[in-house]
């Protein structure tokens, strides 16, 4: 496919010019230039933290800039509004969706309209934008009731019912099979075709090269290049999206074989809040000495899966889950912790750390088994040194112990968390998205901890959306689906054609398909 | 032009511990309005108010007894606070504390020695703690709300109290009067000062604060209420148990609001009355969260509300201003307080409102963070 012309009369659909956004603690946006022409693809690229969702938030009048320029079609423009931004003709389907589960996709669609355009006819234009493009529609379903990849159909349908000239999509394939993904970039070059500018934001080098046309990088909040993305290699872009090369962690096979083990036999569990998922069924051995990996779209079982291992909720039946040995299904996190297990949680703000306390107490939070405490007493100098030990082994970019887990950046903390529950020698780990929002130098560092427990002996299993991760790290892969975990598959005798159909449910039977029927979720992903 | 809050990125520390004396400034700001508005002359309200009572030995000592059981209850319930277990019911526990240590007096009136007062204090921690633990049962087995409860319970409590008081425990020499007999001299806590009511109740509340200190900061039980008050789900995750959280903050405030309420029993009224305390439990409350559940900051919070109580009396005396002045100084205080904790974790931002049109050269419109 080809770019449209660029010739000098037809101005840039979109062009800013010096955009600036300055937040108390940090530039955002430093004078950024970036233009996009009619019916191109613009990848916007860059680490987390490096300022794109800024930028897209300004383009789309959520914030507003502090300085400088945005001209639409030639016109200088101010952008105060989202309802600004659609009327002038620019969609942006959002990473996380703004979609209300209780209402049905004809209802969601019709509260983005206008007041009076929500008539009879919307559900002929929903069937009929949805299959023009190739993004088969129901309008009268249950938005809880579909996978991720389905309700980022209704983002998308939803922008493309008010006839956008320029769409923004922010990280659109993090939540995509490998075959989804495949769909959507097609649906993307079909509205290229028909004129509409797409705006693409990922920190995805191979995505950016087989889609776009162009790309702005982004470092530190500045445009550090621009380039044509095709003609470019992965390491190329990564140089300017990092300024240096992309570290890649050793793997060989582990020879170590450590005595922890992770036995889940038969697990069911119904899950805990309406539009959670039910856990059915699950088996899975871990043992020392190998990274197993558990791959799958999130909303199927993950949160529920892992709140069963951990032990932050406990089930009904103990020898469900067995830990070193030890029927634990019954006993809480404390328990198990004692037992040697490890957690690292997907939310760090929280959960895995307390925003309002230092370092140091954060420590406390898990490894106070560590002779952090003596009769019950807190032992402030022990403390401060194993919060200090795992900043310093772990590189964490904090002012010392004292430093509240809050002021610490996305990546950092994640460092942090993963630092403490490691220094603690545990026999089992469990990670959880370990480096969903980390920057590319600190995801190199943590799969390296990760790879180098498992060199130890540790039983390591990381549950993630990455499959890029799992494939880089895993000795084995499972794949989990609406509840199921499917069988694992050692690494060397898959690909991720084979994972992807897993991850759309290709491994549940006829049992299993005609209970999902029911919920009819996520096997249009697949197809 | 709108106002809107927008959270800070970092609450100022100093600020935190500043908030209580700008609440306390406020509120004598509009006592001064209120004072000239009941046409008195606001300087003098104030000397009567807060100078007056502290004027003599005696009033310092007046001071610091009322100051003990708001101590008491505060720090109980402050460990509670800090764990998210909102305990509104110390007057209750209070109640039941006086109930069960003057109990244990009133059955020992003859046969006592030494013993009967710690015999009663620990009566009296066990009935608070019994009465906290309804609502902590309910809450941990049926998720009932413990604010409703502890509140509702209040009331079965001085019922309660009161029906014994009006009953079996009525002194028979009593002249009828709803009132217990006195208790003998070995239930009653021994004198501090001659010539004053201060008894060592306020040298027990005092060591129960440096206990609660103890606790809530240094040992691994107190920091994880702490977590389980910041982040539920950190708490969760790293295995404190969030039923342990629920009953140890109901027990805490329990047990020092029973042992408030044999101090008061055994203290300045040294018999069992139909309501034991002016509501020193609900004090308590605003005393907490001006000492900003900090034991030191309790501690001089309570000699603070004490002022108040023992003000409000002088006012009511020399000034002829109606008791519920002291009631309306506490929620000033409080309101004042909750507002500056507001701005300490968000600052006001007005703006006005931009024109929706497109207009060239808008693009510095927010500009000054």
């Amino acid at each position: 496919m080809d770019p449209p012309a660029r010739d000098e009369l037809t101005p840039p659909r979109l062009e800013l010019e010096g955009i600036t956004k300055i937040y108390p603690a940090v530039v955002a946006n430093d004078a950024i230039n970036l233009s996009v022409m009619r019916g191109e693809i613009h990848a916007v690229l860059g680490e987390n933290g490096a300022g794109k969702s800024t930028l897209m938030k300004i383009i789309y009048g959520v914030i507003r800039a502090d300085a400088g320029t945005i001209r639409w079609n030639g016109d200088t423009v101010s952008i105060t509004s989202p309802a600004r931004a659609r009327a002038l003709g620019i969609g942006m389907v959002f990473q996380h969706f703004s979609l209300f589960e209780t209402l049905t996709v004809r209802e969601n669609v019709a509260l983005a309209l206008e007041p009076g355009a929500a008539n009879a006819a919307l559900d002929e234009r929903i069937r009929d934008v949805s299959e023009r493009y190739g993004l088969p529609l129901d309008p009268r379903r249950h938005v809880h009731s579909m996978s991720v990849g389905e309700r980022q159909r209704v983002e998308i349908v939803r922008c493309l019912l008010q006839q956008p000239q320029l769409l923004i999509m922010d990280e659109p394939t993090s939540v995509l099979t490998p075959q989804a993904v495949e769909k959507l970039f097609a649906t993307l070059r079909r509205l290229s075709s028909e004129g509409c500018s797409i705006l693409y934001i990922s920190h995805k080098l191979d995505e950016i090269r087989a889609l776009c046309q162009r790309a702005t990088v982004l470092r530190a909040g500045k445009v550090s290049g621009e380039c044509d993305p095709r003609q470019e290699t992965s390491s190329g872009l990564a140089r300017m999206m990092i300024g240096g090369e992309l570290p890649h962690p050793r793997h060989r096979q582990s020879t170590t074989r450590g005595d922890g083990t992770l036995l889940v036999r038969a697990l069911s569990l119904p899950a805990d809040d309406p539009f959670g998922t039910d856990l059915i069924d699950i088996d899975l051995s871990l043992r020392g000495g190998e990274i197993m990996g558990i791959a799958g779209i999130s909303g199927n079982g993950q949160k529920e899966l892992l709140a069963a291992l951990s032990g932050e909720r406990p089930v009904a039946e103990a020898k469900a889950v067995v830990l070193n040995g030890l029927a634990v299904g019954r006993q809480g996190a404390g328990v198990r912790r004692a037992l040697g297990l490890a957690f690292v949680p997907e939310e760090r703000l929280g959960r895995g750390a307390v925003a309002e306390m230092s370092l140091s107490d954060n420590a406390l939070l898990t490894a106070h088994r560590q002779q952090l405490t003596g009769r019950g007493f807190i032992r402030p100098d022990a403390t401060r040194a194993f919060a200090q030990a795992t900043i310093a082994r772990f590189h964490v970019k904090a002012s010392g112990p004292e430093a509240t887990a809050r002021s610490l950046s996305g990546g950092n903390l994640q460092k942090y968390i993963v630092g403490r529950e490691i220094l603690q020698g545990p026999r089992v780990i469990i990670a959880a998205q370990p480096t969903w929002g980390v920057d590319v130098g600190a995801a190199a560092l943590i799969r390296q901890a990760l790879v180098d427990l498992r060199d130890e002996g540790v039983a390591v299993l990381v549950v993630s959306e990455e499959l890029d991760e799992l494939f880089e790290i895993c000795d084995r892969l499972a794949v989990i689906a609406r509840g199921r975990l499917s069988p694992p598959r050692p690494m060397r005798e898959t690909n991720a054609e084979e994972i992807g159909l897993l991850m759309g449910g290709s491994f549940i039977g006829a049992q299993g398909v005609a209970r999902a029927d029911a919920s009819s979720a996520g096997l249009t992903d697949a197809r | 032009m709108h106002v809107r809050l927008e959270a800070r990125p970092e609450p100022s520390r100093l600020m935190r511990w500043l908030s209580p004396l700008f609440a306390v400034a406020a509120t004598l700001v509009v006592g001064f309005v209120l004072f000239a508005g009941l046409g008195k002359n606001p300087l003098e309200a104030f000397e009567v108010f807060f100078i007056k009572p502290v004027e003599s030995l005696y009033g310092v000592s007046e001071l610091l007894l009322k100051a003990s059981p708001l101590m008491l209850c505060a720090i109980g319930l402050a460990a509670g606070y800090r764990a998210n277990v909102w305990n509104i019911g110390a007057e209750g526990q209070l109640t039941l504390g006086a109930l069960c240590g003057g109990g244990v007096a009133l059955a020992l009136q003859d046969s006592g020695g030494a013993w009967v007062l710690p015999l009663m204090l620990v009566a009296g921690a066990a009935g608070g703690m019994a009465w906290a633990a309804i609502p902590a049962w309910l809450k941990t087995r049926f998720n009932a709300n413990e604010i409703l409860v502890s509140l509702m319970l209040v009331y079965v409590a001085t019922l309660l109290l009161s029906l014994l008081v009006h009953g079996p425990w009525r002194d028979p020499e009593g002249f009828n009067f709803p009132q217990s007999k006195t208790f003998a001299d070995v239930a009653l806590l021994p004198n501090l000062l001659p010539e004053t009511r201060l008894n060592i109740g306020f040298l027990l509340a005092l060591a129960v604060v440096a206990v609660a200190w103890l606790f809530m900061r240094r040992s691994l039980v107190g920091f994880q209420m702490r977590v389980a008050g910041l982040a539920p789900d950190a708490a969760n995750y790293a295995g404190v148990s969030a039923r342990r959280t629920v009953w140890l903050g109901m027990l805490i405030g329990g047990a020092t609001a029973g042992v408030a309420g044999v101090n008061e029993a055994a203290g300045p009224i040294g018999q069992l009355l139909p309501v034991m305390s002016p509501g020193y439990g609900f004090a308590a409350i605003i005393v907490a969260f001006v000492g900003r559940l900090h034991p030191f900051g309790i501690l001089l919070s309570s000699l603070l509300m004490s002022l108040l109580y023992l003000g409000g009396e002088a006012a009511q005396i020399n000034l002829a201003l109606p008791s519920a002045v002291t009631g309306l100084f506490q929620g000033t205080l409080l309101f004042f307080l909750l507002a500056a904790d507001v701005l300490i974790n968000f600052r006001l931002r007005v703006a006005r409102s931009a024109p929706p049109a497109i207009h060239a050269g808008r693009a510095t419109a927010c500009k000054g963070a």
